[in-house]
């Protein structure tokens, strides 16, 4: 086929292609993470963990790849499972909550570069859904929107347990979404722009003469472990588990079963990588790898690496995903690692701590651009 | 502008169907009793017989807070376009910054103060 017979086409291409790894990506991370967090905990904790699904159709032997196919399994078992819905319910507003809670966490998505502009036949494809100027402030818009799932949910379901479990999910999100906004504002000053792909285009520049790269860890670092503890707050993931603590209140979704309840479950592993992904781009560079120029690696010692465009560009979205699942691993690891927050003290951290260190980090900032 | 959006919302559409979609296939493919019985539509706690109406009244510290989070929340909405062009607007503009979060910290210190955000 000729390449100017396709030519005209070729932008559609790449936005369905963009659509395609951006759609891919959180979901097809999110099973395995399911598994990994559960192989991971029994590790911890000393024991087997899951490892009994076998692969279908081979009967006669037992292959079960440490557990890999239970995410399937699970899937398979919360679609066919009973419905359970008791009588009271309001029944609209029930059936949305599970809907509202995966939307937020998938959509926001759209704005994370997970690579280079990559040029075929003379056009570019940007590797990102939206490149919209307005991106940080979509991202914001859109992650606000999960608490609407949350106490929908737990309001929905006539229970007394989902209804003080929404009411407390919902302050302890709306504290520490202000602490999130306000987190990032550093960053922005720092490099001027709301656009995701130019925060990672600007955290290619060097600092002290080319030996250190200038990413937001390092030219933000309170910001990062701002942000870093005030998303986990929001997806309300240990530490921060009290508001569905299995042991206390069990949560907004006592009432939720088969895939309802499941559908919960996915918002919270989508958000984990969607986590991930919002901070490797602000905070870890996106898809940059320190010194690794468009036409290869260049250090500054002098030393310097000839690459082609193609490799150079599959290098560097191994590295957006690499960055990505070290991320999600970091916070499986934080779960089975640090104990729970009782409620007061996760107010107290939110409101009298994390605040006005984030007011502080964007005073601090503010003093050291200008003089 | 609309075709800067335009994967966005088409995004938005697939994430919702996504859902749709998935629920749908729960609907179709989940098993059923035949007829439910009694206990089993109960609202769930425990085993216990539910008493009285599931919504409660609850203290009112959580409408004190989302007040508060108004406050900040659009604080940011504020500092944003400021923090954008923090080094063209200079240091006039950063005093008058600095004054406007100070006067919303007055605020948040009389809200400590009167144990708004203080948890029992």
């Amino acid at each position: 086929m000729e390449a100017t017979a396709i030519a005209p086409f070729l932008p559609y291409i790449f936005d369905l292609l963009s659509l395609a790894i951006g759609l891919g990506i959180p979901l097809l991370l999110a099973g395995p993470l399911t598994w990994a967090e559960r192989r991971q905990s029994a590790m911890i904790q000393d024991r087997v963990g899951p490892n009994r699904a076998p692969f279908p159709l081979i009967r006669s032997r037992n292959i079960t790849v440490f557990g890999l196919l239970h995410p399937l399994a699970d899937v398979i078992k919360l679609i066919t499972k009973e419905d359970t819905i008791n009588r009271e319910v309001d029944r609209f507003l029930y059936n949305l909550a599970p809907l509202i809670a995966v939307f937020p966490a998938l959509v926001t998505f759209a704005i994370v570069p997970f690579g280079p502009d990559v040029t075929i036949l003379g056009q570019t494809w940007s590797l990102q859904i939206a490149r919209v100027d307005a991106g940080i402030l979509f991202l914001f818009a859109m992650s606000s929107l999960a608490v609407f799932g949350t106490t929908l949910a737990g309001y929905a379901s006539a229970n007394k347990f989902a209804m003080l479990g929404a009411l407390r999910a919902s302050a302890q999100m709306i504290s520490y979404e202000v602490t999130l906004g306000l987190s990032v504002i550093g960053l922005i000053m720092v490099f001027g722009t709301l656009e995701p792909n130019a925060f990672v285009l600007g955290q290619g520049a060097y600092l002290f003469g080319g030996w250190i790269p200038k990413w937001g860890i390092l030219v933000q670092p309170l910001g990062l472990i701002i942000f870093m503890i005030a998303s986990i707050a929001e997806n309300k993931r240990t530490p921060f588990d009290l508001v569905e603590g299995e042991s206390e209140i069990i949560g907004y979704f006592v009432e939720y079963s088969g895939m309802k309840f499941g559908m919960f479950f996915m918002a919270e592993y989508i958000e984990i990588v969607v986590i991930s992904g919002v901070v490797t781009t602000l905070f870890l560079g996106g898809w940059q790898i320190p010194f690794l120029m468009d036409g290869g690696f260049v250090f500054p010692w002098g030393a310097s690496f000839e690459m082609a465009e193609w490799l150079v560009s599959l290098l560097r979205f191994g590295a957006f995903l690499f960055k990505v699942v070290f991320l999600c691993w970091f916070q499986l690891m934080l779960r089975w690692t640090l104990p729970r927050f009782r409620y007061d003290q996760v107010m107290k951290v939110g409101w009298r701590m994390l605040l006005p260190l984030s007011l502080l980090n964007v005073i601090v900032t503010a003093v050291v651009m200008l003089y | 502008m609309l075709e800067q959006w335009a994967p966005a919302i088409v995004f938005l559409a697939i994430a919702f169907s996504v859902g749709f979609v998935t629920l749908f296939a729960a609907r179709i493919m989940a098993v059923r009793a035949k007829r439910p019985s009694e206990t089993k539509t109960l609202t769930y706690e425990c085993g216990e017989e539910p008493a009285h109406q599931a919504w409660i009244r609850f203290h009112p510290r959580y409408y004190v807070i989302a007040l508060v989070f108004i406050l900040f929340d659009v604080e940011a909405a504020f500092l944003i376009p400021w923090a954008l062009n923090v080094r063209g607007l200079g240091t006039f503009a950063m005093v008058e910054m600095f004054l406007f979060v100070a006067i919303l910290l007055l605020g948040w210190v009389y809200a400590l103060r009167k144990g708004a955000l203080k948890w029992q």
